[in-house]
């Protein structure tokens, strides 16, 4: 307690860092998850390549990534930057799927009502399809923000400070405190993102309570 | 006047759904399209707001051909009712029978003025409009489904089974409802149903269809059961099976109508 309360400033900063690192990723794998995924919901010949590339950079290693990055776009090692683009890139591979199952599972006869009620077609994408493919894709989000917090700490791994740095550093020290006040703050973190996830279904999507757990 | 001049339809490398169907449609009137599953009767309404394209032939209404107006114009212009209510889950009751007018651009707050007056026409509790569709009963829903199929005002208003998923008290209801209302309104009416009892209730003209859209009579009610084309439409109207036979008999001085089994019926009106 008394090296938590001296090194409360430190930890702050690392909880902010992380938290950043935590969310831009899901945001950014989302909204480039949902064209893509749209896209295979609605042409069967898209579907299956769209689904297994997202596999394949599912599994690509996450530390030879981190090195290899900033020697793409020229960014310095210890850029938090590497860090945000690789698991945007997990992000992106893990929400295909959901956006295109859930586009799927909207019900084609309310998409017949739609358009014989005259929608556009991409009036009907954007206020019929997005918002009924809602719930499903908000489960997503969710798993996605949970791993997502859990990963940000490789990045520590190469010197990008977050929460994971107090892994680290509290095993080279030896020092258990560090690495349970670790967890502890990683733990809580997901959680509190996976709340806010929560009340952001709650507000958006009213209609589907009881479907958005 | 709607206007089917040889349509056929395929569907990509299957059979032909339809083969080569032409019917008139009378404005103003209802036409009843009825045959078992998979006869084409779906094909065949959505071709009318072209949902659906016709391999060849023409729709024509009012002598216009629809292959030459804009999809989302046409949809917009004609009403549509379909067998799940089909409502918009995440849309409130209100918005949902609003959801036609606010498409043609009409303003939100007369919109919605005008929605509640239809939910109202169909029987619906004004309280009912500020539900989700999901809120309400089957049967609700599908006055929901009928409003916004009224809500527009549309000359043309397409029936696919309305009222097939609910219990037959419902169903009974909705139907006495929806004569009522084309009583007052006189829309040109496209009703699709495999319920041949439905048919001759609310069709001023009943379409029989076999398998591919192949026509097997075109009538009234009347006509259809006075002079059936042949065994398949007999069968198909019940003419086979006895409770359409009636027969008077002498009761009491009363004339009691009775079927081929001597159960009773009705009584003749003096
Ligand atoms: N989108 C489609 N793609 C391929 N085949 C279709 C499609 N829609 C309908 N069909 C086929 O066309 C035929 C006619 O279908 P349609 O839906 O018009 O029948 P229906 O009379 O409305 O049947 P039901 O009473 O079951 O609704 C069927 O054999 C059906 O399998
Ligand atoms: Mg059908």
């Amino acid at each position: 307690m008394t090296w938590v309360r001296a090194n409360q400033d430190r930890l702050v900063d690392l909880t902010w860092q992380h938290l950043w690192l935590s969310v831009l990723p899901v945001v950014l794998g989302f909204l480039l998850a949902l064209p893509v995924g749209w896209y295979a919901s609605r042409f069967r010949g898209f579907r299956a390549p769209a689904l297994s590339f997202g596999g394949v950079l599912y599994s690509i290693p996450s530390l030879p990534l981190l090195v290899i990055i900033p020697s793409i776009i020229g960014t310095s090692f210890l850029d938090p930057i590497n860090v945000a683009i690789t698991l945007t890139i997990y992000a992106l591979a893990l929400l295909v799927r959901t956006v295109a199952d859930a586009f799927g599972q909207v019900p084609a006869e309310v998409l017949d009502s739609a358009s014989a009620s005259g929608y556009s077609r991409w009036q009907r994408a954007f206020t019929v399809e997005l918002p009924l493919a809602g719930p499903a894709m908000l489960a997503g989000i969710r798993v996605a923000s949970v791993s997502t917090v859990s990963l940000v700490t490789i990045g520590a791994l190469v010197g990008v400070s977050n929460l994971g740095s107090l892994f680290t550093e509290g095993f080279q020290r030896y020092f258990n405190t560090e690495i349970i006040v670790g967890m502890v703050l990683v733990v809580a973190l997901a959680l509190v993102l996976d709340a806010c996830w929560v009340l952001l279904g709650r507000v958006l999507l009213p209609w589907a309570r009881g479907k958005v757990v | 006047m709607i206007e089917y001049r040889s349509i056929a339809k395929t569907y990509d490398d299957g059979p032909a759904a339809v083969g080569d169907f032409s019917l008139t449609i009378p404005s103003r009137t209802t036409t009843v399209l009825v045959g078992s599953s998979g006869c084409g009767k779906t094909t065949l309404l959505r071709m009318v707001n072209r949902m659906v394209d016709p391999t060849s032939g023409q729709v024509l209404i009012d002598d216009v051909d629809v292959a030459t107006r804009e999809p989302v114009a046409l949809r917009r212009s004609i009403g549509y009712v379909m067998q799940q209510a089909g409502l918009l889950p995440h849309r409130k009751v209100v918005d949902n029978v609003a959801t036609p007018l606010r498409l043609a651009g009409v303003h939100k707050k007369e919109a919605r003025e005008r929605a509640l007056v239809a939910l109202e026409r169909v029987g619906l509790e004004a309280d009912l409009a500020r539900k989700y569709p999901g809120q309400l009963s089957g049967g609700q829903q599908q006055r929901v489904g009928v409003a916004r199929g009224l809500v527009a005002d549309p000359n043309i208003l397409l029936m696919d089974e309305p009222f097939g998923a609910v219990d037959p008290i419902v169903r009974a209801d909705l139907q006495q409802q929806m004569l009522e209302l084309q009583q007052e309104l006189g829309k040109t009416i496209l009703f699709v149903t495999h319920d041949i009892e439905e048919a001759f209730l609310l069709g001023d003209q009943v379409v029989i269809l076999r398998k591919g859209g192949v026509v097997a009579q075109v009538g009234t009610p009347a006509e259809i059961l006075a002079s059936p084309a042949d065994d398949f439409v007999s069968s198909f109207v019940g003419l086979d099976r006895g409770h359409r036979k009636l027969r008077i008999k002498e009761v009491d001085g009363q004339q009691v109508v009775v079927d081929e089994q001597g159960r009773p019926t009705g009584v003749l009106a003096p």
